[in-house]
């Protein structure tokens, strides 16, 4: 079987120009990361901000070409720095945003926002979009009355649905996640984390999975890899990277993960009293 | 006598809709050298009733309490400028978002000296003295050289600890810290609590943590206090909260932890609690 994404030493460089008084500069983004995600399975990437994640994310959603390594969805090779991206690869991979508040047009109605990618991407007519849009807001437990409405008559919680239910209207085969739950309440973060598992259930969905909350990469991934300044420290089963991490990064992080278990609470008032 | 006494404040803001109550009826008390944390959703009042306190809301806000008292002073009867001898020295707040809380304009040497120059009345050079000894107090590296920058050429972790320094600049009796590491990565929220909880102790500051995140409440709290649309809806020691919540909408808050998840799907608190159910068990 082939893999619905598979990443061969992909790096990225971004080349800053020197000036008068400025050496240029080069900057190794993404310095050969290798992975692979089977269908209906979630891969995690952790790290802290600027270790090249969302680089790499953007890699895959293919609006940044990489600088050198393979890229294969579906087992086609993909480079968008040689050929023009196809309508049918942009259908195979979308995006949600991590800020829900920025990533949606205030000044269209959800239909427009949710059957914009319909009309740029296929021929399909305009009551058929209609339709599409109407059962995917109930997908996303939205309901159709608010089809008509702006994103500012929205929560954070309902307008981060819009933005899945926008991504899923081309019925992707991958769907990045980046930072999905950061920005949201953690009653409406548990919410929004059940649709996605509720839809990858009903499409057999592959998710990338993009976050620094350990506490919910540990719930929904199945695969999980480490960056650290652009390099993949760590990369292997949920079961296996939790249990036993192996580079000092990954340890690091998972020391300093806030644990909200009663026996540190009691761990911690013991330390406290003592000194 | 405790350093920071609420008892039944209530705010409420005037809107085209008719009066919107913000906090309703809230009461709590910090001793010094405590650490209370105010847990709750985005709209629980948590931050507005700090403000109300600190009489930083505009004047679209009704606040009305029983009793506000700062180490037995009371802070609603003040006039402005009397207000402003108190807060930003003895009660200090650390703002959510600290590259927007930052002026932009200013360089953060002048942001501290300013606050030292305005509540200390510092000459110069010891302002400067004072402001590099602060910077080095959070872990900030150069701060001689730091003092020249400004927030834009700064990291949000360094721009957090430069608002922790201005707050500290004074030697505050009460800490007041808003969200103060919602923004930044795992690794410098450790750091960062790790720096509050130090200087906490070293101190004997009583201090406020206003967070939504139960893992940072774990980690610091001795008392916890948990809102809900602006009303109380418990309070108890970190231990009890964490190993016997008393109201269901705590025990709801606490299962919908990715942390303690059991099935493959995590129960959300609109599913089995309405508002009615969630204030029911609520105590004023």
């Amino acid at each position: 079987m082939t893999h619905v994404l598979e990443a061969r030493n992909l790096t990225r460089d971004y080349h800053i120009p020197g000036s008068l008084f400025k050496k240029a500069k080069t900057v190794h983004a993404v310095k050969g990361v290798s992975f692979a995600v089977d269908q209906g399975k979630t891969l995690a990437i952790v790290g802290e901000s600027g270790c090249g994640k969302s680089t790499l994310a953007r890699i895959v959603t293919m609006i940044d070409p990489a600088t050198s390594g393979d890229m294969l969805i579906d087992g086609n090779k993909v480079d968008i720095a040689k050929e023009r991206l196809t309508p049918e690869m942009r259908q195979k991979v979308q995006i949600v945003f991590q800020n829900p508040y920025g990533t949606l047009n205030p000044r269209k109605k959800i239909g427009e926002i949710l059957t914009e990618p319909l009309i740029i991407n296929t021929h399909m007519k305009a009551d058929d979009r209609r339709d599409k849009a109407m059962a995917m807001l109930k997908k996303v437990g939205l309901e159709e009355k608010h089809y008509g409405r702006y994103p500012h008559m929205f929560s954070g919680g309902q307008r981060q649905r819009v933005a899945i239910a926008r991504a899923l209207m081309l019925n992707p085969r991958l769907l990045v996640l980046d930072e999905p739950v950061s920005a949201l309440d953690l009653s409406v973060q548990a919410q929004v984390l059940n649709l996605l598992a509720d839809l990858q259930d009903e499409f057999q969905l592959t998710y990338v999975f993009i976050s620094h909350d350990l506490s919910v990469v540990r719930y929904i991934a199945d695969d999980v890899m480490v960056m650290y300044y652009g390099e993949a420290v760590e990369y292997g089963s949920r079961e296996e990277v939790f249990a036993d991490p192996k580079h000092n990064y990954t340890k690091t992080l998972f020391a300093a993960t806030p644990r909200a278990d009663v026996d540190s609470i009691k761990a911690r008032l013991a330390r406290k009293n003592a000194a | 006598m405790s350093l920071f006494e609420i008892e039944n404040l209530v705010v409420e803001f005037q809107t085209a809709a008719g009066p919107f109550r913000a906090v309703d009826g809230v009461s709590m008390k910090v001793n010094a050298g405590e650490v209370l944390a105010i847990v709750g959703e985005s709209g629980s009042g948590k931050s507005v009733s700090m403000l109300a306190a600190m009489g930083l809301l505009p004047w679209t806000a009704k606040v009305t309490a029983d009793k506000l008292l700062f180490n037995g002073i009371d802070l609603l009867g003040l006039s402005p400028s009397d207000r402003r001898k108190i807060v930003g020295k003895d009660i200090a707040m650390i703002f959510q978002e600290p590259v927007a809380s930052l002026n932009p304009c200013f360089t953060v040497g002048f942001q501290i000296e300013e606050v030292l120059r305005i509540h200390l009345g510092l000459d110069k050079k010891a302002r400067r003295a004072r402001a590099i000894e602060l910077f080095d107090l959070v872990g900030i590296p150069n701060p001689a050289e730091r003092l020249g920058h400004f927030p834009h050429q700064m990291s949000g972790g360094q721009c957090q600890r430069v608002m922790i320094a201005i707050a500290l600049s004074c030697n505050p009796k009460l800490l007041i810290a808003d969200e103060p590491t919602t923004a930044l990565d795992v690794t410098i929220q450790k750091q960062i609590l790790d720096l509050l909880m130090r200087l906490q102790a070293e101190h004997g500051m009583g201090l406020i943590i206003i967070t939504h995140n139960m893992g940072v409440v774990a980690e610091t709290a001795d008392r916890v206090i948990v809102q809900y649309k602006g009303r109380k809806i418990e309070e108890a020691d970190v231990l009890s909260l964490f190993e016997s919540p008393k109201s269901e909408y705590t025990r709801a808050l606490l299962s919908a932890l990715p942390d303690n998840a059991t099935g493959d799907r995590l129960p959300t608190i609109a599913e089995f609690l309405s508002d009615d159910q969630i204030f029911a068990g609520a105590f004023r």
